[in-house]
């Protein structure tokens, strides 16, 4: 049997062991991680600087970091992670049905994904939008000259939805050809095939840095024609788990605001004059991490594990790494970004 | 010789066998009803414990995506019905085209393994052993990437005449309806009845005197004439409209998408080859005597063949010829990845778009069971009109 059929097989089996399992899942999550020893986390098939796998199976990326983070503040070990590489069409399948505890797995937030799918967006990781990327020497230097023309998606996504929304308002008469698979959307667009590459702006960036022969022969437009908040989505009903795994991304963005880093955050916890500080890694008398039903220290585990947001986005997608994407809307809000943590308190 | 006695009137007694058989069968029926029910029931009831919203309302809301091919017109605004019926004409248009081709090739590449000519019968029998022991899904992507990679882009495609041959696909002109083809399709309907009753009449003159005539060529000539003396009455229309170079891509015409080839091409290849082979199996199961009789008679291998052979073959070659459609058919789910947007491919888009696993897997399983379901019932009719008529 072929993968597509395996794939399909898959779904529809998942599906029927969610709906087999008959207890509900209300605050279970978090004593299975901890009887299990650890989170099963749901990630891509492989996007750069998101998350993806190396040669030795080693994943990292900017959601891989969540992954990591959660394991050291619920288990006090960031390696304590099992990945599940999921496609765009199984995602959500798999987090309905328990297969995995969370999806980081660059997912926008949507209306319809928030409130029919049984499933809970938590808070955002990275403010991104769609674009487009074609060949340099088409000379094509605005998606509205895109009139008539094949552009390759990959199905399952909110992608087609937005370029049909784009094509329509701006009556482009796109034609869309839509694939599968990331892997296989991406050899038809560098074969050829389409005349444009169209999904999250980052996505390109990744995209073209990673499988293009030469990044430089290819262009991303600069139009961002949607807004795609993209973070991790956990099951409804299980209040407690839906409550740290957006404090551990909130933590890290309060770590970046009050200077806590990776390298610091040991001496930072044992004499930071600073009260907020104090309380976010578990040093003074404050215990934020009972609050979640966690250890004191929670945080500071995580921070040792991953570094503060504005490391792991350096790290894995910033002027670090092979995407050189900008801050931008991911810069922290007192830096003129959207990056905004409710206070650990 | 002898009749078989009546059979016996059944008993209703507790200790009957008929008795316990039918309690059986009605323990087996209930068994497998409340398997069922228990399986509904506990979806739905998990589905609305978890706050997952289900049910088929869905399909009356606007679709909001576009697909890349369809036979008419789809806009984003319609609802995911229509796409639905888009995925399945797409999908009934590879397998229709797909069944065609197979057929052909398939049975030619069958009676060449009986060919006197070493090299064909070696050919027939290479390209059978490598296309059938390939998987289908490798062999789909291998059209797909001979088609993306090694086919020239728009701008210098390759030319033959009119055709456009690129990673665009195949372009080719299409006419432009005007009142004279009125009069052309008339010709062709009018060629049709005539060689039809032609054919009729020198079948029958055959069975009367044993005198054969053309029943193929003949029909056909006058079948393409009358067509053709209709277009001229028409006043021979001949706009057309050409594929153009644009600046990225070949632009007006009609065209067939690289996805649409591959997959059938992909197909056709994959299952003439199976084809091929029960169509063998066929013409074996026919006795030596018969193409011995049929020499002997004086017809030619060929007639024999045509003639003799292959229609008696065809009582073997139905019933699997029946089962390799419906793989043809069922296999064209693997389109999905190259691109194709049939059903499978719309089912994956919408299932991503409304979070609807459990009804779109369901409804691709029942385009499935129908298209297959009603592929068998016509071979069947066919079986039994092309089975041995006992008089």
């Amino acid at each position: 049997m072929a993968f597509s059929q395996l794939r399909l097989a898959a779904a529809a089996a998942a599906t029927l062991a969610a709906l087999l399992a008959m207890p509900a899942y209300a605050g279970k999550t978090l004593d299975a991680v901890k009887s299990r020893g650890q989170v099963v986390c749901g990630v891509s098939t492989g996007l750069a600087g998101f998350s993806q796998a190396d040669s030795s199976g080693k994943w990292s990326g900017l959601d891989v970091d969540v992954c990591r983070a959660l394991a050291a503040a619920v288990l006090n070990d960031p390696e304590k992670v099992k990945y599940v590489p999921l496609s765009a069409p199984q995602r959500f399948t798999a987090l309905q049905s328990g297969e995995v505890d969370v999806l980081p797995r660059n997912t926008t937030f949507t209306l319809t994904r928030d409130a029919s799918l049984g499933l809970s967006v938590t808070t955002v990781n990275y403010y991104d939008g769609q674009g487009f990327m074609v060949p340099v020497k088409t000379k094509i230097k605005s998606a509205k000259l895109l009139k008539g023309q094949t552009v390759c998606v990959q199905s399952g996504t909110t992608t087609e939805k937005n370029l049909a929304d784009f094509s329509k308002a701006n009556n482009l008469n796109i034609k869309p050809v839509v694939f599968d698979k990331l892997e296989a959307a991406n050899a038809a667009y560098f074969s050829g095939r389409c005349i444009a590459y169209t999904t999250d702006a980052s996505g390109l960036a990744s995209i073209r840095a990673k499988e293009a022969k030469d990044p430089k022969e290819h262009l991303v437009l600069p139009e961002l024609i949607s807004k795609e908040p993209l973070g991790p989505m956990v099951r409804r009903g299980d209040d407690e788990w839906f409550a740290i795994v957006k404090w551990v991304l909130y933590g890290m963005l309060e770590a970046e605001e009050y200077g806590v880093t990776q390298a610091n955050v040991d001496q930072m916890k044992a004499s930071s004059p600073d009260p907020v500080v104090m309380r976010l890694l578990g040093g003074g008398n404050e215990d934020t991490g009972k609050l979640l039903g966690l250890e004191k220290d929670w945080m500071a585990r995580a921070i040792k594990a991953v570094g503060n947001y504005g490391e792991s986005f350096e790290r894995n997608v910033g002027s670090k790494s092979a995407l050189n994407l900008p801050r931008g809307l991911n810069n922290l809000w007192n830096k003129g970004g959207l990056m905004y943590a409710y206070p650990v308190r | 010789m002898t009749r078989r006695p009546p059979p016996a009137k059944k008993v209703w007694t507790w200790r009957s066998r008929a008795l316990r058989g039918l309690v059986y069968q009605l323990i087996a029926v209930l068994a497998v009803g409340l398997g069922v029910w228990w399986l509904a029931s506990n979806t739905m009831h998990n589905m609305q414990v978890r706050g997952i919203q289900s049910g088929f309302d869905f399909l009356g809301r606007p679709a909001g995506f576009d697909i890349g091919e369809s036979l008419y017109e789809f806009d984003s605004g319609q609802p995911y019905w229509r796409a639905f019926l888009i995925g399945l004409t797409n999908t009934l248009r590879v397998a229709l085209i797909g069944i065609v081709l197979s057929t052909l090739l398939g049975t030619l590449l069958g009676v060449g393994r009986f060919s006197r000519n070493a090299l064909v019968r070696g050919l027939c029998y290479a390209y059978v052993e490598f296309v059938r022991n390939v998987p289908v899904l490798l062999q789909l992507l291998m059209w797909y990437v001979f088609f993306a990679e090694v086919l020239p882009t728009a701008a210098d495609a390759w030319t033959f005449g009119p055709l456009f041959l690129s990673k665009g696909g195949l372009s080719f002109p299409i006419p432009i309806w005007e009142a004279g083809h009125l009069w052309g399709v008339s010709g062709l309907l009018a060629g049709a009845v005539l060689a039809f009753a032609y054919r009729r009449w020198s079948f029958r003159t055959f069975e009367a005197t044993g005198q054969p005539r053309s029943l193929f060529w003949v029909p056909l000539a006058v079948f393409v004439l009358v067509g053709v003396l209709g277009w001229a009455a028409g006043g021979a229309p001949a706009h057309f409209n050409s594929p153009v170079k644009g600046e990225f891509s070949i632009e007006q015409g009609g065209s067939l998408t690289p996805e649409f080839l591959a997959v059938v091409l992909g197909l056709s290849i994959y299952t003439a080859a199976f084809i091929a082979e029960v169509v063998r199996a066929g013409i074996q199961s026919v006795v030596r005597g018969q193409g011995e009789a049929a020499a002997a008679l004086g017809l030619s291998p060929g007639q024999s063949m045509r003639l003799v052979r292959l229609p008696q073959a065809l009582r073997v070659i139905i019933p699997p010829l029946t089962n390799q459609y419906l793989n043809l058919t069922k296999n064209s789910s693997l389109a999905v990845a190259i691109g194709y947007p049939e059903v499978v491919s719309i089912a994956t888009t919408s299932l991503n778009q409304t979070g609807r696993a459990v009804e779109c897997i369901s409804i691709v399983m029942l385009v499935y069971l129908t298209t297959s379901l009603t592929t068998s019932f016509f071979m069947n009719w066919y079986n039994r009109r092309a089975a041995i008529k006992e008089r």
